[in-house]
């Protein structure tokens, strides 16, 4: 067994039995950590693939930002997980039974699938092996992709103002400047007063 | 032993299966279905990017990075509906939700 086969079965044996841990954990601060792991075995699996950048976008985006931000809600909301956790052993028969299904039919479809003979030769951006990874996606994602790189953008940016509207709230004791209302003061309302200086107002 | 892409495609399948599982499993605790979703879209990726790998075609990396966009934006959209949900209600149990209907 060579190098690559060996870390082909570490980082995939550690990512499903982390992706387990995930779903079966009882603490949901460690369900969080171990997606953490899970995300950081597939950027290895990736690695081995050939997709650098892939790899290191899954290490920035998913491990830095979104499972961050699962670890901030979980700490930040003060929930009973406990009762949350109840049905868990009610609903395993019927969970185990629909997995088990599922994993049968891809199992299935994945031992019986050929490649259709057009396919091969039919990439449509193939990968040229003198440039890196980064490189070659660069050239394609700006170039011939760069209509779903714009709305790729836009769903981020609706993403973030969704969220923004969604958990902004005004509180009605905090004082708020409001320009309208500064502008719109007129000259006899402001006072002014005469200061005697080194004796206070 | 040569690794090919039946291996991925099994390793996929196994990690999707999970997530599905998972989604059933933790019907009540909506973080954990969040947290599902991430691993189903993750075995999605893997996919793809064997695929693209096996095939010697960019595309699938093309597209597993926008499946990346849209994970994260529904996990932010996710995530900040039910922290107005907690705030409001004081409990995340996934049975109330159908109050949002309105």
């Amino acid at each position: 067994m060579n190098a690559a086969a060996a870390f082909f079965y570490i980082f995939s044996t550690v990512m499903i039995g982390s992706a387990f841990m995930v779903i079966s954990a009882r603490n949901p601060v460690h369900s969080v950590l171990f997606l953490i792991l899970a995300f950081v075995n597939a950027a290895g699996l990736f690695l081995l693939l050939g997709a650098e950048f892939l790899a290191m976008i899954i290490v920035i985006v998913y491990v830095g930002a979104v499972a961050v931000l699962f670890l901030f809600v979980v700490m930040m909301l003060d929930v009973d997980f406990a009762e949350l956790k109840q049905g868990f052993l009610q609903y395993l028969p019927v969970g185990a039974l629909i997995g088990v299904a599922v994993l049968i039919e891809l199992v299935l479809v994945v031992g019986a699938w050929t490649m259709a003979p057009a396919a091969i030769g039919a990439a449509g951006s193939p990968v040229q092996p003198d440039i890196s990874n980064t490189l070659a996606l660069g050239r394609v994602l700006y170039t011939k992709h760069v209509y779903f790189f714009q709305a790729a953008g836009l769903v981020l940016l609706t993403a973030m103002i969704g969220a923004i509207v969604l958990t902004l709230r005004h509180k009605p004791d905090v004082k708020r400047q409001d320009i309208g209302e500064q502008n719109a003061r007129d000259k006899s309302d402001v006072k002014l007063k005469k200061v005697p200086s080194r004796a206070g107002v | 032993m040569i690794i090919g892409l039946n291996q991925y495609l099994i390793v996929a399948a196994m990690l999707f299966t999970l997530g599905v599982a998972g989604i059933i499993l933790n019907r009540k605790n909506i973080i954990v279905i969040l947290m599902s979703v991430e691993l189903i879209l993750l075995s999605v990726n893997i996919n793809l990017v064997a695929f693209s790998t096996f095939l010697g075609d960019l595309t699938g990396q093309v597209f597993s990075l926008f499946i990346l966009t849209v994970a994260a934006a529904e996990a932010a959209i996710g995530l900040a509906v039910l922290v107005t949900y907690f705030r409001n209600r004081g409990s995340i149990a996934v049975e109330d939700i159908n109050m949002m209907k309105g």
